[in-house]
């Protein structure tokens, strides 16, 4: 996982995006391929299809409140969503983007700076983002370094594999 | 310190922590349940891992999919099955026991001052016991049965102080949806909550474990009560020894609230946020399809009790579905021999087995497109139970019930007043 600035296409949500839309129950424990086809379609039934590799999710606050399932933040990487970039996350989420190595970033402003299929930049080192279009420049919080350690190793199970080999 | 810093405090072998720091800390006891059992134990394989760190401080329930409702579902317990005896895990509850946030406390497996993660975001539940309990994904508890470990940012605590008692039949479901609705549903977030004054002590276990299962609503990473008298006696009918176990008195904390129970009615949460609360009277006349008491917020013997009280000598509306599942065979036990569920048969309630039961759309009570449901569960997401064109209202049991009678939301002060 690389810690290197990166840009991609912008999809925009609300607030309050919870992981019952990122993963319905009802497919809870369908393979990956199933599950990512429901991922959000309740809010923006494109999203599923159109989305591409390196796009990123821009959304408001407490994004992926709701339950523990990491397959919220599992179908949004398999989707090829690059970061998640939010005014705030919900707890569990958070965690467990971190576990399975999706990179997130926190950004007061984020909602309103940015409107779908804009072009967004940022860097989660630093926490800066950048609307392309707009040129507008917002200072997100970048994850503290304990928690971008694991996402820079790959998630807590290469930390785990890691830990074992050494 | 709070009881979030004297619990992490001690899993991680300092004398003292403050909220902030990061700590890597031993757990004392893990959950999973039947959705991502079979997503953890196939990441110890992949690993490598052939024994977990303490089978005794394993806890694995089949309560999601209960019975199993597809082929799938069955196939995923009897994987589930197996890894449970490859593993040489104590303490498996299969389906039909109930569901894992009323197990740990009825079966003893909750103690004052533990530090308890599960894969299920209710886990905060057991903070109605004192201890700290929270959600994770599948592979941090892949991590932690791997190693016992796990990284925790010590958490700010936000102190609740409640006074005044509540006047019946206003309940502790009413008191965390007037919370939820008051400060929102990311109140608390990467914090922890303690609920605490001379009304929090009047509280049973029953309703404290109500309100620690809704802190993560209001986003808590944990919810606490002090283990009071209440609580040691609760404990020690299920076999616990426990010491007393609480805050310290200068403990710091980040915000302090109060409410005055006595102020408060019946709350209800509306489509499709846990934080879109009015009182009863804003909804009431809101014609239901569905009518659900249950869960592990609310499907414990007191809440069946509530409801029953409302029902005997009612009938449920014609136009509504009245499902009813209790939380744990136990409670099902206890609720043949009360008479309650009898009284909820009477009233025309279709009894479900002790599990999860609709709440999270798995199976068993999902919604059409246009449906409502009022509910005793602890979300009310769009998708949840079933359709995304469904709509979802959260409520006490007492408030549930009246609303089953009167066929669409009713004051549960005055049941017989609908439309």
């Amino acid at each position: 996982m690389s810690e290197a600035p990166l840009r991609g296409r912008v999809w925009c949500f609300g607030d309050d995006v919870s992981t019952d839309v990122l993963s319905p129950g009802e497919y809870a424990i369908d393979p990956v391929e199933v599950r990512k086809a429901h991922c959000l379609e309740s809010l923006d039934p494109s999203f599923p299809i159109d989305v591409r590799p390196g796009d990123v999710v821009v959304a408001g606050r407490n994004f992926g409140c709701g339950s523990s399932r990491e397959t919220a933040p599992e179908n949004l990487q398999a989707l090829g969503v690059a970061c998640v970039v939010a005014e705030s996350f919900a707890r569990i989420f958070l965690r467990n983007a971190v576990a399975i190595g999706l990179p997130v970033l926190a950004c007061g402003g984020v909602a309103e700076a940015f409107a779908g299929g804009d072009e967004i930049e940022l860097d989660p080192v630093s926490g800066r983002v950048r609307n392309l279009r707009t040129g507008a420049g917002l200072a997100g919080e970048p994850l503290p370094a304990e928690m971008r350690e694991i996402l820079a190793a790959g998630g807590i199970l290469a930390v785990l594999r890691a830990g074992r080999r050494g | 310190m709070t009881m979030a810093e004297k619990i992490l405090a001690r899993a991680s072998g300092r004398d003292g922590v403050k909220a902030g720091e990061f700590v890597v800390a031993e757990v004392d006891l893990a959950l999973t349940h039947d959705i991502f059992a079979a997503a953890v134990f196939g990441h110890l394989v992949a690993a490598g891992i052939e024994r977990v760190f303490d089978p005794e401080r394993v806890v694995v329930v089949l309560d999601h999919l209960v019975p199993a409702p597809t082929e799938a579902a069955a196939a995923a317990h009897r994987t589930i099955r197996e890894h449970v005896e490859r593993f040489g895990i104590r303490h498996f509850y299969d389906a039909g026991h109930g569901i894992c946030h009323q197990l740990l406390p009825e079966q003893g497996h909750v103690r004052p001052g533990a530090l308890i993660v599960g894969t299920d975001s209710h886990t905060t539940t057991h903070g109605a016991l004192a201890a700290a309990g929270t959600g994770i994904g599948t592979s941090e508890l892949a991590y932690v049965l791997a190693t016992g470990k796990l990284w925790f940012r010590v958490p700010a605590t936000i102190r609740f102080d409640l006074s005044g008692a509540l006047r019946p039949p206003v309940t502790w479901k009413d008191v965390i949806l007037a919370l939820a609705g008051r400060f929102g549903a990311d109140a608390a977030q990467y914090r922890a909550v303690e609920f605490g004054g001379p009304g929090a002590a009047g509280a049973d276990v029953s309703s404290r474990l109500t309100v620690c299962n809704m802190a993560v609503e209001i986003g808590a990473k944990f919810g606490f009560f002090a283990a009071d008298e209440t609580a040691l006696a609760y404990l020690a009918e299920r076999g616990v020894e426990a010491e007393p176990f609480g805050p310290d008195p200068d403990a710091a904390y980040e915000a302090l609230h109060e409410l005055d129970l006595s102020l408060l009615e019946p709350q209800v949460a509306l489509p499709h946020a846990v934080d879109r609360v009015e009182p009863v009277g804003a909804v009431a006349g809101t014609r239901i399809d569905q009518a659900f008491i249950g869960s592990c917020t609310n499907g414990r013997l007191e809440d069946l009790e509530a409801a029953a009280a409302v029902l005997r000598g009612r009938r449920v509306h014609a136009g509504v579905r009245l499902l009813v599942a209790p939380a744990s065979r136990e409670v099902f036990q206890a609720a043949t021999r009360s008479g309650a569920l009898q009284a909820l048969a009477d009233a025309g309630a279709l009894v479900l087995p002790p599990g999860c039961g609709p709440c999270f759309g798995g199976h068993g009570g999902l919604l059409a497109p246009g449906e409502r449901c009022i509910g005793t569960h602890n979300r009310n997401f769009v998708g949840r139970m079933g359709s995304a064109r469904a709509e979802i209202f959260l409520a006490s049991p007492a408030t549930v019930a009246a609303s089953a009678v009167a066929g669409c939301i009713a004051d549960p002060r005055a049941p017989e007043a609908g439309p």
